[in-house]
């Protein structure tokens, strides 16, 4: 019989699967009077191991990254949380959720030198509470293909998604569920106003336009220009998604439609009652630095808040940036989201 | 029936000592990691703002609806294909068992958003059709391998005597088996009740915005709107729902547990015969049927818009595409793997532990009211809204030393919340249907009352142990939301990755995502073949 032979196995597989868990490990990483620096953020957060390492060596502070869900997730755990701060700084609250943090003193003022070099451009108040990071695009994207195989010419503007000519084209995401679908819901209550925006969601609805909850299916599944090949040639995504579309000969295969985007303002901010204030000013500076900033193009599919930071060569004609994209100031967006969201729930799904 | 050998009435024993101590761990645990922070996050919404306003609302009460009507239909669904496969398991000898006994676990691993976009791709229309089959495939190896834990130690002889009395196979199960079975069925159910009233990817994937639960507007006021009070709201109509269920549950097992004379499995498995190949052939269809959405993202994680490529599993053995992961899809498996078994270790822990005290409890002359407080207050957990929780961790752990709250040790902890109710669930139908005679004879014969566990209870729950174990280890690997708080970038686990990949666009990172998947399952499938194989012949073969 094998009973013995199995018990030792199965011991040894323990012992190895065990050995270096959460629990049996030791933190490799905390070489001990290392000074360290929490920094919470959202999922989308990521950069090179590379650079964080850098500036570890440079500056002795190890950064040590917390994620916890979306821009909304982490700005009301913030919130929450402004007692007993998770960590000693954020990055990742945006325009859409700004005001609601500063209005619950989340943050506490910090001017970091380099605010000057473009990042100022973007400040919700004048309290220097957030500096912003860097700067994104929440667009319709077309799949030029499917419109050039009906013979009809992509559409352009928000108007023209309202055009029989383009009936069942489109797959949004609904905005309570999805941070594009709310973008894109708020790109159409700044471009039409408040008078206007539920009359353009009702042509849209005449015209077929299809919900779902999150942009996986809305972009991998439904839409015609990934690699889905789903029905519809019109989906709501980001200005930089084309760059992740090359075709065999470099070029992408979508286009993002420049006049129908929203602006998303990433910010970071010192957190009120941190352990390591000092430290934590520090990493807002190197947020800022030109190392960072290069780099965030193609780790987080953003631009670069600096304006002496150029956008990578692969970035060249292939993402373009809308020269006037759709904005509304954050205590609109913070005083009125609730609202928004429920009357378009009442028109499109109800 | 009454036990033929009863306790002593209680006055403190040094028994009664050790199963106070026994019942206080779990107990605490749940105290710490669950009531304290559902209570702090409850308390706070029901301070800060008045829940009549989502009372009153019909809107609500149409929720509750939809969420206990999709509930309902599933979990008659998962029943109803899971008991032919408990059935496959527990009374047929065939070659290749095991892996079917794997691959029912398989669907349990993958993350829900995952299955959810394998239905889209199957039934395009959504809706709650799709909603209800895709819970019921995550489910039917709850009901198939829990009934089974019990079905495998049953008596056989008590079935072929009504045979030979002349009942046929149909009656023969009806009255003789199904009732012998009923406290196995009415545990699973429960639990799979309870799952799919809460299950949230797959209502939001499948429901299309159009179609909530609770669930989804507890998230949806909670994470996205910080509306405390309305969440509070609807976490307190979901906790009377779930409490409804539990004592649903209870009388129905009140009703129904009784010893058994259980055997062990070489005694009660056959190879099928005659009418018996239907059954094994429905289940096989069922297992059949689970496989068709599996295959889907197998055969998505080869297929590129220019032909077949194994580009994805290229990819995944590296960090694949700039910006999307950290650490290589490997690394990540070997991550998910250490944070199961540390989840596992802790749950299986817990979980026979509150077993054993409930069945000691039972035993005693314990009232059994009091008995099934502590049996319901363990299920609670898997009932309450995973972002209630979640978000309750935020405002109370940072009161314990050490500060847990974003720290990757609470992530054991937290699984274990959620894996502890399903090996109480597994093991506790299989430990009261032991014949308390058989443990009496043993003490009659001069064992203590560790060797009659030792002799009597382990081998016959032996089988039920390593099926607790196998599902703990299997929920905990596809488990995604705590950990993907949790999680440190460089201790990502495959959902999580999976999770990053698949939000993000560009052809190669969905392939990734899908064979992240694949090798998710493989990882589920050789884990669960490994547990099968550690069995010792001593336990679970009687």
């Amino acid at each position: 019989m094998d009973v013995i032979r199995r018990g030792v196995v199965a011991t040894l597989v323990f012992a190895a699967v065990t050995g270096c868990s959460v629990f049996g490990g030791a933190d490799e990483d905390g070489d001990p009077g290392e000074r360290t620096v929490v920094l919470v953020t959202h999922d989308s957060f990521t950069m090179k191991p590379e650079v964080l390492d850098e500036f570890r060596n440079s500056s002795g502070i190890r950064i040590e990254v917390r994620k916890t869900g979306d821009a909304g997730a982490l700005t009301n755990q913030l919130v929450l949380t402004k007692g007993s701060p998770l960590g000693d700084v954020a990055f990742g609250v945006d325009n859409t959720f700004a005001s609601r943090a500063l209005k619950e003193g989340v943050f506490v003022e910090y001017r970091s030198p380099d605010a000057d070099k473009g990042s100022r451009r973007y400040a919700v108040d004048g309290t220097d509470r957030l500096t912003a990071i860097d700067v994104g695009d929440v667009c319709l994207n077309a799949d030029p293909a499917a419109f050039a195989g009906k013979g009809i010419e992509e559409p352009t503007r928000f108007e023209d998604l309202t055009d029989p000519k383009y009936k069942d084209a489109l797959v949004v995401q609904d905005p309570a569920t999805s941070s594009p679908g709310l973008a894109f819901l708020l790109g159409t209550i700044a471009h039409f106003g408040e008078q206007g925006w539920q009359g353009y969601w009702s042509g849209l609805k005449a015209n077929g336009v299809k919900v779902v909850s999150g942009w996986e299916e809305a972009y991998t599944q439904d839409f015609s220009g990934s690699s889905g090949k789903g029905p519809r040639p019109v989906v709501v995504s980001y200005a930089s998604s084309p760059a992740a579309e090359l075709g065999p000969d470099g070029r992408p295969r979508t286009r993002a439609l420049l006049f129908t985007c929203f602006r998303q303002v990433e910010y970071a901010g010192v957190l009120a009652g941190a352990a390591n204030p000092e430290d934590a000013k520090k990493v807002v500076d190197f947020l800022l630095s030109q190392q960072f900033q290069s780099n965030v193009p193609e780790q987080m599919f953003v631009y670069p808040v600096r304006e002496d930071v150029p956008l990578p060569a692969a970035w060249q004609g292939v993402v373009l940036q809308p020269s006037n994209p759709e904005t509304l100031p954050a205590a609109d967006i913070d005083a009125n989201r609730e609202r928004w969201i429920n009357q378009w729930r009442a028109l499109v799904l109800g | 029936m009454d036990q033929p050998v009863a306790r002593a009435r209680a006055r403190l024993t040094p028994a009664g000592a050790g199963l106070a101590v026994a019942a206080a761990l779990p107990l605490g645990f749940l105290a710490v990691f669950f009531l304290w922070p559902v209570v702090a996050i409850l308390g706070l919404g029901l301070s800060s703002g008045s829940v009549l306003p989502v009372l009153t609302s019909s809107e609500t009460w149409r929720l509750v609806a939809f969420t206990l009507g999709q509930a309902a239909a599933s979990t008659v669904l998962a029943l109803l294909a899971g008991l032919p496969v408990a059935f496959l398991l527990a009374r047929i000898r065939l070659p290749g068992l095991a892996l079917v006994r794997a691959a029912v676990l398989v669907p349990f691993v993958l993350p829900t958003v995952v299955v959810g976009l394998a239905f889209r791709v199957l039934l395009p229309a959504g809706g709650p059709v799709s909603i209800v089959l895709a819970n019921a495939f995550f489910n039917v190896a709850v009901v198939a391998r829990t009934v089974a834990g019990l079905w495998t130690h049953l008596d056989r002889r008590a079935e072929d005597a009504a045979r030979a009395l002349g009942a046929s196979r149909a009656r023969t199960f009806a009255t003789v088996t199904l009732p012998a079975l009923t406290p196995a069925v009415s545990s699973a159910a429960a639990i799979v009740f309870l799952f799919c009233a809460t299950s949230f990817g797959v209502v939001l994937v499948l429901g299309g915005a159009r179609y909530r639960t609770l669930e989804t507007e507890i998230y949806l006021r909670t994470v996205q709107l910080l509306d405390l009070p309305g969440a509070a709201a609807l976490s307190l109509l979901q906790l009377a729902a779930v409490l409804a269920t539990l004592a649903v549950g209870a009388a129905a097992r009140r009703r129904r547990e009784t010893a058994l004379a259980l055997r062990g499995r070489a005694e009660s498995a056959r190879r099928p015969a005659g009418a018996e190949w239907a059954v094994v052939a429905l289940a096989l269809g069922v297992v059949g049927l689970l496989l068709v959405p599996v295959a889907v993202l197998a055969l998505r994680s080869v297929s590129t818009s220019d032909g077949w490529s194994l580009a994805g599993y290229q990819a995944l053995a590296g960090t694949g595409f700039p910006g999307t992961l950290e650490i290589s899809g490997l690394d990540a498996a070997a991550n998910s793997v250490r944070a199961a078994t540390d989840a596992t270790v802790l749950a299986m822990t817990l979980g026979v532990t509150a077993a054993v005290v409930l069945v000691a409890l039972r035993r005693g002359r314990v009232r059994r009211a009091s008995v099934e407080l502590m049996d319901s207050a363990l299920m609670l957990p898997l009932g309450v809204s995973a972002v209630t929780v979640g978000f309750g961790y935020l405002i109370t752990l940072d009161k314990l030393p050490g500060d847990l709250r974003t720290s990757p040790a609470l992530i054991p902890l937290a699984q274990a919340l959620v894996v502890t109710p399903l090996v109480v669930r597994i093991v506790l139908p299989v430990l009261r249907s032991i014949d308390e005679r058989l443990r009496a004879a043993a003490a009659t014969l001069g064992a203590g009352p560790a060797r009659v566990w030792r002799e009597v209870d382990l081998p016959l729950a032996g089988r039920a142990l390593l099926t607790a174990a196998a599902f703990g280890y299997v929920v905990a690997l596809g488990e995604f939301g705590a950990t993907s708080f949790l999680a440190r970038p460089d201790t990502a686990t495959l959902p999580v990755a999976i999770g990053r990949l698949i939000s993000r666009p560009g052809e190669l990172n969905n392939q990734m995502a899908y064979a992240a998947c694949t090798l998710l399952m493989a990882v589920t499938v050789a884990v669960v073949l490994l547990v099968e194989w550690l069995r010792l012949p001593a336990v679970g073969e009687f």
